[in-house]
């Protein structure tokens, strides 16, 4: 999934949950982090590598999330650097607070007063473009976008940030007065794949794309000059250039250093090479660095923990994303199963108490689990306690629901004659009703289970971990073994997990209510 | 008004002093006074919606009187002594009410289980009940889904005497079993209740059923006594056409005009 697209979907609710954001935490690592996409992750390592050479232990959680995702976890603290674009901060993140073309040192002056810091450009401009097959463009005569007007058939297919944000393509139709009605949304790395088969006419682009050149694609000249330019910076917290100077001076220094032709290199060994982003960057660092800044930064050793390596390599990436998994749906179910059941007891015992409950854990039900996602972020930060956190929500209703039926399914005549014998409430509860709604209760637990393991492949997308890291990277490198190498454990675990339960289902339930 | 005179000092079993019950607009029972005196064999019976299930209810306080006093052993039934109350109470459904989750042995033994009793004293006392509900060995680790109706019945009857309750409530626990059944279980409730000695109020619709068992048989109609007495009274001196009507509706299949006992 790509960075821009999940921004755009979750912006409104983070803006929402900006204003609890806790105080920045220190931490005794330096943490840079990317958007999913390949150049943000590639400029991350350069970043890591920068860092790490000048002292600093500099940690890098590739591919974090979507722009948003990204400034806010800057802005909480939660990480220390990340790369982004001026057009990006001028258009989306500074709220109209910069002019339009404004430059760097205006943006820094802006910058200063959120506690940030901006390095130079890094040396490119990674701007929108509107690109077609080159055939096709041909064919049709089309060189400018403002030609595309007289096309109104032609089939668009944008990167879902695209689609919503200003400068995006709103703001494009608008401008040129474009007449096609039916863009339609699609991840950026898949709509490469739409053009080459020939399901889309016309996509966004990046400029410093590879896949420009791999699918011969025609850029077509924005005559109305729309697009802004997007200068590559990094960005990060004035607090940890306190922390760690030395780091944060390399990291200023890396301005100007790469050009479009090195961007664009380097996206296409990575992309379309399939080499590790974290090599592609050492051997960046290495070829344009004299002196100690390359020397030490060759000397760490690209650590690629995402692809690559053999099969003892793939395994032990299985086994740990499977221990990730697995540790985010045993901690959320467990404490789901702790509070659920109560609930659903409750529930059961008074009738009005038990719709307010019932209806609330619905809603929280009908929050999009990215949605969700984000909106842990500024109370728990990033990792796997809001991953936790999240899947933990979403367990609360299949479990609460048939604790609540399974117990409303007893006939009252069997309660009356448990009353009848003298036994205490507690013990006809104990005694009675729970073994009576078990099977229905273990049904509520399992699908909540089963749902988890599909759902917690998301919580790849807020840092953490699990088969959701490697699908997603698989969908950004368009590397379909590595796709699999999350997507064919996850099922095999929510299968597993519905095997289990089966098998508790057999044994707990008890005998007399199977015969 | 109702039963015969106490025939010691000690208080009634069961008593309703002025009990009047209305489940929302229905009124099921008008003011009733009850006393059921100990050791006697209770029959309450009546029409459907004639209140007597309804007296088993408050008897065991599973529902509040609306008005009135429930009286156990002499103590006003409060939310307080309640659940030690029912614990000198049995209390046998239709089809015995059995857990199903729970098998044979486990249903009579649950509350002696809950109340800790040694596992000696629940042996014992287990192989004694089986024993006097003629309930076979083999039928107490069954599960009530594998029981038949009459076994069904026969634990239910061992669940309500295992703590060796002073009061049996029985609310029509032979209604849905077949006629050959019904008989042989008529017997043996006979036999039983003579032999353990207690005070029983039994519900049902079926007069010969009063007839076998009842020492007293309570007819009641729209939440009140009608008549009380023994059988014969009921047969031989109606109080009220309603009286002759009921008894003759019940005797109608019967040849000969001497049905009770």
């Amino acid at each position: 999934m790509n960075a821009r697209a999940r921004a755009g979907l979750v912006a409104a609710p983070v803006a929402l949950a900006l204003g609890f954001a806790p105080a920045a935490h220190a931490a005794d690592e330096l943490r840079v982090a990317s958007k999913p996409f390949t150049e943000s992750v590639i400029l991350g390592e350069i970043a890591a590598l920068t860092a790490s050479a000048a002292g600093a232990p500099a940690r890098h959680q590739r591919a974090l999330g979507g722009t948003r995702l990204c400034w806010n976890a800057l802005r909480a603290g939660e990480i220390d650097a990340y790369p982004e674009y001026t057009g990006t901060l001028i258009q989306e993140l500074l709220g109209g607070a910069a002019a339009p073309g404004a430059d760097i040192t205006a943006l820094r002056a802006i910058l200063r007063a959120r506690g940030l810091g901006a390095t130079d450009s890094l040396g490119f401009d990674n701007t929108y473009a509107i690109g077609m097959r080159a055939g096709v463009a041909a064919r049709d005569g089309v060189a400018t976008i403002s030609d595309l007007r007289r096309h109104p058939a032609l089939r668009f297919g944008f990167s879902n940030e695209f689609m919503s944000r200003r400068d995006g393509w709103p703001g494009l139709a608008a401008r040129y007065g474009l007449p096609q009605t039916t863009a339609r949304g699609l991840d950026h790395d898949l709509a490469y794949r739409g053009l080459a088969d020939g399901s889309l006419d016309a996509t966004d682009l990046y400029s410093t794309d590879a896949e420009i050149r791999r699918y011969d694609l025609r850029v077509l000249a924005d005559d109305l000059r729309f697009f802004p330019r997007y200068e590559a910076v990094l960005l990060y917290r004035l607090d940890a250039e306190a922390r760690w100077p030395a780091a944060v001076a390399a990291l200023r220094q890396l301005g100007g250093r790469i050009d479009a032709a090195a961007m664009i290199a380097m996206n296409a060994r990575a992309k379309l090479d399939k080499i590790p982003e974290s090599t592609v960057a050492a051997a960046f660092l290495a070829a344009s660095t004299s002196g100690s800044d390359g020397a030490a930064a060759a000397g760490r050793a690209p650590d690629d923990g995402d692809r690559g390596g053999g099969a003892a390599a793939r395994a032990r990436r299985i086994g740990l994303r499977a221990r990730e998994h697995l540790g985010l749906v045993a901690v959320s179910l467990l404490a789901a199963i702790l509070l659920a059941v109560p609930l659903g007891i409750v529930a059961a015992r008074r009738p009005r108490l038990g719709q307010a409950v019932l209806a609330a854990v619905g809603v929280v039900q009908t929050i999009p689990s990215l949605a969700l996602l984000v909106f842990m972020i500024p109370l728990l930060g990033i990792g796997s306690l809001p991953a936790t956190a999240a899947l933990f929500l979403y367990s609360l209703l299949p479990i609460v629901r048939n604790t609540h039926a399974g117990l409303r399914a007893i006939a009252p005549s069997v309660r009356d004659t448990a009353q009848a014998l003298g036994l205490p409430p507690a013990a006809i509860l104990w005694r009675i009703e729970l073994p009576l709604a078990l099977g229905t209760i273990l049904a509520g637990i399992k699908s909540a289970a089963v749902i988890n393991v599909g759902t917690a492949t998301l919580g790849a997308l807020i840092g953490a971990g699990g088969f959701g890291q490697p699908i997603f990277t698989g969908i950004r490198l368009d590397d379909l073994p590595l796709i699999l190498e999350g997507a064919l454990p996850a099922s095999a675990l929510a299968l597993a997990v519905q095997g289990v339960f089966d098998v508790v289902d057999r044994l707990a339930v008890p005998r007399g209510l199977r015969l | 008004m109702a039963a015969p005179a106490p025939t010691s000092d000690s208080p009634p079993a069961l008593e309703f002093v002025d009990v009047s019950k209305s489940h929302g607009a229905v009124r099921a029972l008008a003011p009733l006074r009850l006393r059921v005196p100990r050791g006697e064999t209770v029959v309450l019976i009546g029409p459907s919606g004639c209140g007597k299930t309804t007296v088993l209810r408050l008897a065991l306080g599973l529902d509040p009187p609306d008005t009135g006093q429930v009286r156990v052993a002499g103590a006003a039934l409060d939310a307080r002594n309640v659940r030690a109350l029912r614990q000198r109470m049995g209390y046998v459904v239709q089809e015995g009410g059995l857990f199903p989750h729970l098998t044979a042995t486990e249903n009579v033994t649950l509350m002696a289980r809950h109340l800790r009793w040694p596992a000696d004293r629940i042996a014992e006392r287990l192989a004694a009940l089986a024993a006097l509900a003629r309930l076979p060995a083999d039928a107490l680790g069954r599960y009530p889904s594998q029981l038949s109706g009459g076994q069904r019945q026969r634990v239910g009857l061992m669940r309500a005497l295992m703590l060796d309750p002073e009061l049996l409530l029985l609310d029509e626990p032979l209604g849905a079993l077949d006629p050959l059944v019904r008989a042989e279980l008529q017997d043996d409730l006979g036999r039983v209740f003579k032999q353990v000695g207690k005070t029983v109020v039994l519900v049902t619709h079926d007069l010969a059923e009063a007839a076998l068992l009842a020492d007293t048989v309570v007819l009641m109609r729209e939440g009140r006594v009608v008549q009380a007495g023994p059988i014969a009274e009921l047969v031989h001196a109606p109080a009220d056409p309603f009286v002759t009507a009921f008894v003759a509706a019940q005797r109608r299949p019967l040849l000969d005009g001497e049905g009770a006992r």
